[in-house]
């Protein structure tokens, strides 16, 4: 059977593609960004995953206006990334694993979650940029991977309530694939920031620091907030810590911290890392 | 007031600073992000930069918008509809990141607005 080994969830900035391109990572803006991912490295390393459920927020590369899903799974056997328009190299394609996609889309929808399901789907930063921190270097990458996308672009959005419950039901749905893979959980998004409006350049320490406590200490904790209450507390672009709730959620029972990490500012965010396993 | 002013006074007073990109706005934006979504594509991109004017009216832009592209300005942009995701394409034509793009909402000069952010962290 499959099993979750653990989540990790961290920042998707568009910058750090741009950081790890030109090599830069040892600059002193970027350093202490970069150096919060070699313990993450080496968990992966420890726990070996075959397959990395990645879930994440589309910036407008594979989705449009004129079709928005609310959940979208990819289902594809390789996934391809392009340009965003800001002339960042294109990252390499990532494997997939379509029977894991077709498995938890029969599961979630068994559980009605009524999801669009993408056997072409482009993978933007929010894919790329995490899986390139955590997998460095230009070899093939050594995981297949399952695109999650939640959405973050036009309100309504999904509550943090039902993101939480998607993320539960993705973990039983890992746990009742009958292959024996090792499943690690990716969350991309967030901390607080705000990109647009008067009030761009928003960010919120405290209610950050909160929550990545209360993903261990009280998972259900951010659950209370609506999405505007978000937008409020952490931004217009802070609302992307849905993502870490899907990903907290999948691990069934309490969770340790493993490792975490928080850096302001990377460009206009605030960045967080956590790793997290299973305390059971 | 209708019930649509309503909503829309509503949604502006809620978080000050801040446009909530729900269906109004997908609404009113929708020519405008349509335009800033192709410049995912070089080509499109090229082409905007060789004939501007042509290349708004062939995604229907209203005046508002179309003014607002003009002036490069991102306050107007998002009150004309667009989104942010979408309009950091539209920024990205011209080299600018988001701390230009901040900068320019907030009056701020970039180095004072860098500054505000790293004063954020301590």
């Amino acid at each position: 059977m499959a099993r979750i080994a653990g989540a990790i969830t961290t920042s998707h900035v568009p910058a750090i593609g741009r950081a790890i391109a030109d090599g830069v990572q040892e600059d002193p803006y970027w350093r202490p960004f970069f150096e919060g991912f070699p313990p993450a490295r080496e968990w992966l390393a420890a726990k070996r995953p075959d397959v990395v459920v990645v879930v994440y927020n589309d910036h407008g590369l594979n989705f449009f206006l004129d079709k928005m899903p609310t959940f979208a799974v990819g289902a594809a056997d390789e996934y391809r990334s392009a340009d965003e328009g800001w002339g960042i190299p294109v990252a390499p394609p990532l494997p997939g694993d379509a029977a894991l996609s077709w498995h938890l889309i029969e599961s979630l929808v068994a559980e009605e979650f009524d999801l669009t399901t993408c056997q072409e789907m482009l993978v933007d930063h929010a894919v790329t940029v995490p899986m390139a921190l955590l997998w460095p270097g230009t070899g093939p990458c050594p995981v297949r991977i399952v695109p999650v996308c939640v959405n973050t672009v036009q309100f309504p959005l999904p509550s943090a309530s039902r993101c939480y419950k998607l993320g539960e039901a993705i973990g039983r749905a890992i746990e009742s694939y009958e292959e024996d893979l090792n499943v690690v959980v990716l969350g991309t998004g967030g901390l607080s920031h705000q990109l647009d409006g008067k009030r761009a350049g928003f960010i919120n320490k405290e209610f950050d620091l909160r929550f990545m406590d209360s993903l261990i200490e009280d998972p259900e904790w951010a659950t209370q907030y609506s999405s505007r209450e978000l937008v409020a507390l952490t931004g217009t672009q802070g609302v992307e810590l849905l993502m870490w709730l899907v990903a907290r959620a999948t691990l069934p029972g309490p969770a340790r911290k493993v490792w975490s990490r928080y850096h302001i500012p990377i460009s206009n965010t605030a960045s967080g890392l956590m790793v997290m396993e299973r305390a059971a | 007031m209708t019930a649509v002013e309503h909503e829309a006074v509503q949604h502006e007073s809620e978080i000050a600073g801040t446009t909530i990109f729900d269906g109004r706005q997908a609404r009113r934006g929708y020519a405008l992000n349509k335009m800033c979504y192709s410049f995912n594509e070089a080509a499109n991109r090229e082409a905007f930069l060789r004939d501007e004017d042509a290349y708004c009216a062939r995604y229907g832009l209203d005046a508002e918008q179309r003014e607002a592209i003009r002036h490069r300005d991102v306050l107007e942009l998002i009150a004309a509809g667009g989104n942010a995701y979408y309009l950091a394409k539209f920024a990205g034509i011209f080299g600018l990141d988001m701390q230009d793009i901040g900068a320019q909402q907030t009056g701020m000069t970039k180095e004072q607005f860098q500054d505000k952010l790293a004063q954020a962290g301590r």
